[in-house]
């Protein structure tokens, strides 16, 4: 327990300043000492004692009621399209290994975490060899072998399959079976984030060979197990109606002693975020929810007297406005937002500077977002080894004023300013969201005030987050000048995510769209850097990396991050052993959760 | 009569085909994809979405893509859904009983509330009674069920504490606690639709009846020294029903697409809120199934609406 | 029984007031209009909520977009008459504001679906057969169409168009009216349909049509006075569907940008704060309510003016078997 309220803590101090005496503790358990090949999770996974808080006997809990907001759809992880379905699966399901909360790994079906030092991880940063759990059973009776782990990544990494994990797959050459209980897994390059196939809920969930391998490739979708999980995990399959309900069993057979307390778990799916709230904390008709997109006040004044708390956990989400570099009203063969045409007076960088000083992150911060964020200069925040502390942020209208006026941008009649016949007329567009809607308003306020006239949009998400070639409202086209949303890190380490800042990943009609890179934006250096990074196995310089890219993106304004978002949960207050990883499902240590009387 | 009802049933067939393929045409060309979440998943590569597009039929031209969903509905192949990957038909036999019991038991006690205080309003007109009937019956419309719903949450689930407002599929007791379970959680789900539904009615019928009270015949059977009750029953309601059989007619077949609002604030498991799920995913071929049933319904009501004026006006010819 | 009493009053002062034949009928309906206390109660609420929604603004100058969070979710003071909102806005100057397009788009789109409805459904009841089958089974087709995906299309086609044609606002007012009446008018029109079948075979009918009327003058005389009941219950009850759609449908990106503060858009963004700051949310449901209600107690008001039973029955047989109108009557709150 006490380990918990720790670690809560430290989370806590990684706030906005990055403390240096954890900076330092971590490169020190990292350690300059540390061979080439060490993994910087793996290594300070081992510096932590794994020893978690849990219940003291199997069953006897009774049954325990979650609620998701959205419901779970789909029990196959490979084919989860949302955190929803993942977590769905988790109930039943496990992962290699799982990540808490500070993004350390937690050995779940493997027996230890590869390692240097236990000759886990080869020293050319190729290969990683893991050693499985002996006892372990699927709920059939049937035995866990290193056959079911090298299914899982052919399996995933067939494009047939489409499978939503293919991502974190095919980076992997080859995997041998070395034993019944051990596999080698060897990439195609050296890779310091081999944690990134098998670990977590997000990609690492195993699915058993013996019920899923004729279903492979096209056929995938006919699996019957598809909506019959049959896992490892400590709850069993009882019943399943998509979009309402999943139901699960103790599993007698459980390879952790002791584990879980409840009898039965019950998640129900639907509704909005504000009535699951109500339910966990106001009535403590249910014991946990998930994801509480609510505004912090509504939450506070439900916690007064209530039933349950607020829990957050630190994750990389970002709430960011981007700034197009491109010109979204020109169109250039049937494409707008064209490479080849740059935008009138956002690739000035006096007018990104100006509406970099008029977002008012403390008011969103505080007025809508509360403890669900963090103000932050920085695009990348987390983990803290990743966070930058050479940038910094005001809102400082009057400054905003200045710069523009210095730039030459003059104030018309109309207030507006305007330089060569261009007006400083933005659309600002997001999905429609309420947080959002109230956040646009904040922004168009502030830049009224220094002469930036913003015509606010709203597009519906379903079609904002498309990915239709075909419909000029998703935020791969970026059809208007400045639009803001969230971007999810997902796994505790910035080489997927920062991906979206390179020049060959730019959308555009050639890719239908399909690139990271919205903003256009293109820079030498940081391309650079990050091909660089791709295999830089040692930690340190890998970290000094990522936060040279931060620096160029925040100082360059592409983006101008609005919050840092943290992941925050429902909890009855007689609910413990939680620990809410914002690195891995709200589910990856249910075996351990216990309800005191 | 027998040679009207098979000539419109008949009729119905071309009517049905032509308004599937607007349904479809529509779902086809409206905006958006199911694969919204995977957009902003860095992890997830976006070929993947492109795969499914291409793996679910998305990108070949709409008529191909009725024709084949025409073939398969022909053959009772109602398509899987793009987000779950169940068949279509098996979703929604998961949803329909409780639709049926929450939609079904709101309709008749809309109806039994309704039609009793609308008559009596309309045979004392402007009365205390019928300006009372009258206030609350706007209050109930102005108010949508998103309100209504919240402020009876409020009062009995946070304030009371009397009865649970997420509503549970699954109550494992047997029996009588088993059905007072039940009914405990739709009460308020029910009283919110069956007020909404009342509201309306109430007003449609109260004017019904005042339209025909006035009429010389009512006047006659009243002077052929009827009572009041039987002139009322026999002579006015009869004639007065014509109307509200036409709502009751329009607002049957929505009981199969359930009730969206309600059900998303009570987390009632029913056809509405997967109809909602799916829109807001694209996920075409569960709209296309629901939709289609809910025109099939449409159609057979009118037809049901058309016989009974018959009935009860046997004036009315069929032509 | 007590009702009985009460006609043979109601005749018996019919009776005594001779008709004065020479009024125009146009006249003559707004007498009866007037007499008809809630219908004259209800057209003053709306006129003074129109008046107060269109000068309301100029009078009240405080900014609708101010945001002050020092001040947020106040109750109703001097400062701030209806409170103020989670941004700190004044909720009047939002609602004075908002409520200019909310009457608009309710009161236009609920005339869209009345017309539209009343004329489908007339033609279709009149002419039955072959012009009646085809008209409802376009009825039966609006009435399956799904409508979020409909609104999302009919955005996605036509809103930049409307934008270039008549500017922003205008042309989001066009669409959005556009598409509530346009989905609205189906009940209507099936509810006249049924008037039409029942009254066509009636004995006035068949006296006009025997007399020679043309069809036209058929239905607008002699049977569609008779089928308006159900059309002005439906009209006023349209006007609600009508404001509480307009918000839905800004939550589609369909409607005004959501900077504007319709009232349907500020009761569901009160919604969640209903327990702690319940003015937010009262004074926009009431404004609504105040709305349908008057609106329907000025339909009710018309009908009764322009009820032409009165007429046809006396043409038929004399001012003696004068029916007594119990809408509207004198007869008042007091039976």
């Amino acid at each position: 327990m006490e380990q918990h309220e720790l670690r809560r803590m430290i989370d806590d101090v990684k706030a906005g300043v990055l403390s240096r005496r954890r900076f330092v503790q971590t490169m020190v358990a990292l350690g300059l000492t540390a061979p080439m090949a060490a993994q910087m999770l793996a290594s300070a996974g081992i510096a932590q004692a794994q020893t978690m808080a849990g219940p003291s006997k199997r069953g006897g809990g009774g049954l325990l009621k979650v609620l998701w907001w959205q419901s779970p759809t789909l029990l196959n992880p490979h084919f989860a399209v949302g955190t929803k379905d993942q977590d769905g699966s988790r109930v039943f399901y496990e992962p290699l290994a799982s990540f808490d909360p500070d993004g350390n790994l937690i050995a779940t079906l493997a027996a230890e975490i590869p390692s240097a030092q236990n000759g886990g991880l080869s020293k050319d940063g190729k290969s990683v060899t893991w050693r499985l759990k002996k006892n372990v059973q699927w709920h059939d009776g049937k035995p866990f072998t290193a056959d079911d782990v090298v299914f899982n990544w052919e399996f995933a990494a067939d494009p047939a399959t489409a499978a939503t994990t293919i991502g974190n797959y095919k980076g992997i050459d080859r995997i041998d079976k070395v034993d019944a209980h051990t596999v080698k897994i060897t990439f195609k390059d050296p890779n310091p984030f081999w944690a990134e196939a098998f670990c977590g809920a997000a990609t690492g969930q195993i699915i058993p060979k013996h019920l899923f391998d004729a279903y492979r490739g096209g056929k995938s979708r006919e699996a019957p197990n598809n909506l019959k999980p049959v896992g490892t995990g400590a709850y069993r399959f009882v019943d399943f109606k998509p979009g309402d309900i999943v139901r699960a069993e103790l599993n007698p057979n459980y390879h952790v002693p002791n584990n879980p307390f409840f009898d039965r778990v019950e998640m129900k799916g639907g509704g909005d975020a504000v009535s699951a709230a109500r339910a966990v904390i106001q009535t403590g008709e249910f014991d946990f929810a998930w994801n509480m997109q609510v505004e912090d006040e509504i939450l506070r004044r439900m916690e007064q007297g209530g039933k349950g708390r607020v829990d957050i956990a630190v994750a990389g989400n970002i709430e960011h406005i981007q700034c197009n570099q491109t010109d979204p009203w020109t169109d250039v063969d049937g494409e707008r937002s064209s490479i080849t045409k740059p935008h009138p007076f956002l690739t000035d960088p006096a007018v990104r500077q100006a509406l970099n000083l008029l977002v008012d992150r403390a008011s969103v911060q505080e007025q809508i977002y509360g403890r669900a964020g963090r103000t932050s200069a920085n695009f990348l925040n987390a983990p803290s080894r990743y966070f930058s502390k050479n940038t910094k942020w005001e809102f400082n209208p009057d400054k905003a004023n200045q710069v523009l006026e210095a730039a030459g941008w003059k104030k018309g009649s109309d207030g507006i300013r305007a330089k060569d016949g261009k007006k400083l007329k933005l659309v600002y567009q997001t999905s429609i969201n309420a947080p959002r809607q109230k956040n646009q308003q904040i922004v168009k306020q502030a830049a009224a005030k220094a002469g930036i006239d913003i015509e606010i949009k709203s597009v519906v998400a379903s079609v904002y987050f498309s990915s239709d070639p075909a419909n000029p409202d998703t935020y791969r086209h970026f059809y208007t000048d400045i639009q803001m949303y969230t971007t999810t890190m997902g796994a505790p380490d910035p080489q997927t995510f920062m991906r979206q800042f390179l020049s060959n990943e730019i959308a555009s009609k050639e890719n239908k769209w399909s690139g990271r890179n919205i903003t256009r934006w293109r820079n030498e250096e940081y391309d650079k850097l990050f091909a660089a990074s791709l295999t830089e196995l040692d930690p340190v310089k890998r970290a000094a990396q990522f936060i040279r890219m931060n620096d160029l993106v925040i100082q360059n304004v592409v983006v101008i991050p609005v919050l840092w978002r943290l992941v925050q949960s429902a909890i009855s207050l007689k609910l413990k052993n939680t620990s809410i990883s914002g690195w891995d499902s709200n589910l990856w240590n249910l075996r351990n959760w216990v309800r005191e009387a | 009569m027998r040679k009207y009802v098979l000539r419109r049933v008949v009729l119905s067939i071309p009517a049905l085909a032509g308004i599937s393929l607007v349904l479809f045409t529509i779902l086809a060309l409206a905006p958006g994809d199911p694969f919204e979440e995977l957009a902003t998943n860095p992890n997830v590569p976006p070929e993947v979405a492109q795969r499914l597009r291409q793996q679910f039929g998305l990108d070949d031209p709409v008529v191909v893509r009725y024709a084949r969903w025409f073939t398969s509905m022909v053959r009772g192949d109602w398509g899987f859904s793009f987000v779950s990957r169940v068949n279509v038909d098996v979703l929604i036999l998961q949803r329909l009983p409780v639709t049926l019991f929450v939609l079904g038991s709101a309709q008749i006690l809309g109806l039994l509330v309704a039609l009793p205080i609308g008559i009596y309003s309309a045979t004392r007109p402007y009365s205390i009674f019928d300006q009372l009937a009258t206030t609350f019956a706007f209050i109930g419309f102005s108010l949508p069920t998103f309100f209504t719903g919240l402020l009876l949450i409020l009062l009995f689930s946070i304030h009371l504490d009397w009865l649970p407002f997420i509503f549970r599929s699954d109550i494992e007791a047997t029996g009588l606690a088993w059905a007072v379970e039940h009914l405990k959680q739709a009460i308020m789900p029910i009283t919110v639709l069956a007020l909404f539904q009342a509201a309306s009615l109430m007003r449609f019928a109260r004017s019904a009846v005042l339209d025909v009270i006035r009429l010389d015949y009512v006047n006659t059977a009243r002077a052929k020294g009827l009572s009041e009750r039987v002139t009322l029953l026999k002579h006015v309601v009869r004639n007065a029903l014509i109307p509200v059989i036409t709502l009751v007619a329009l607002q049957l077949p929505g009981i199969f697409t359930g009730a969206v609002i309600t059900e998303q604030i009570f987390r009632i498991p029913g056809i509405g809120s997967l109809l909602i799920a799916s829109i807001l995913a694209n996920d075409t071929p569960v709209i296309m199934a629901v939709t289609f049933v809910f025109s099939c319904l449409v159609v057979l009501f009118n037809l049901v609406a058309d016989v009974l004026y018959g009935w009860l006006d046997p004036r009315i010819s069929y032509r | 029984m007590a009702r009985s009493s009460v006609e043979a009053q109601v005749l018996t002062a019919e009776r005594l007031v001779p008709r004065r034949r020479s009024d125009s009928l146009g006249a003559e309906a707004w007498r009866r209009f007037r007499r008809h206390r809630l219908a004259v109660a209800g057209a003053a609420a709306l006129t003074i909520m129109v008046l107060a929604v269109l000068t309301g603004p100029f009078v009240y100058r405080v900014p609708i977009d101010e945001i002050d969070f020092k001040a947020k979710l106040q109750a109703p003071s001097w400062a701030h008459p209806f409170g103020t909102d989670d941004l700190g806005q004044d909720l009047l100057a939002r609602m004075l504001y908002g409520g200019r397009i909310s009457l608009a788009v309710g009161v236009t789109a609920m005339l869209i679906a009345i017309t539209f409805g009343t004329a489908i459904g007339s033609l279709a009841g009149h002419a039955g057969g072959v012009v009646d089958n085809a008209l409802m089974r376009v009825t039966d087709l609006f009435l399956s169409l799904p409508q979020l995906p409909l609104l999302l299309l009919i955005v996605y086609l036509f809103r930049d168009l409307l934008k270039g044609l008549f500017g922003q606002e205008a042309g989001v007012f066009i669409l959005i009216v556009a598409v509530i009446g346009g989905l609205r008018w189906m009940p209507v029109a099936r509810l006249v349909r049924a008037q039409f079948l029942s009254l066509r075979e009636k004995e006035f009918v068949e006296a006009a049509r025997s007399l020679g009327a043309a069809p036209l003058r058929q239905i607008v005389r002699h049977i569609l006075p008779n089928a308006l009941g159900p059309v002005i219950v439906a009209g006023s009850l349209d006007v609600a569907v009508a404001i509480i759609a307009e918000s839905s449908l800004s939550f589609l990106g369909l409607g005004f940008p959501p900077d504007i503060p319709t009232w349907g858009r500020i009761l569901f963004d009160a919604k969640d704060n209903l327990d702690f700051a319940p003015h937010w949310a009262i004074f926009p449901g009431t404004a609504i309510f105040l709305t349908v209600l008057s609106i329907n107690y000025i339909g009710d008001g018309l009908r009764d003016a322009f009820d032409p039973r009165k007429v046809l029955s006396s043409r038929k047989a004399g001012e003696d078997t004068q029916v007594a109108n119990a809408g509207a009557s004198p007869v008042g709150p007091t039976s």
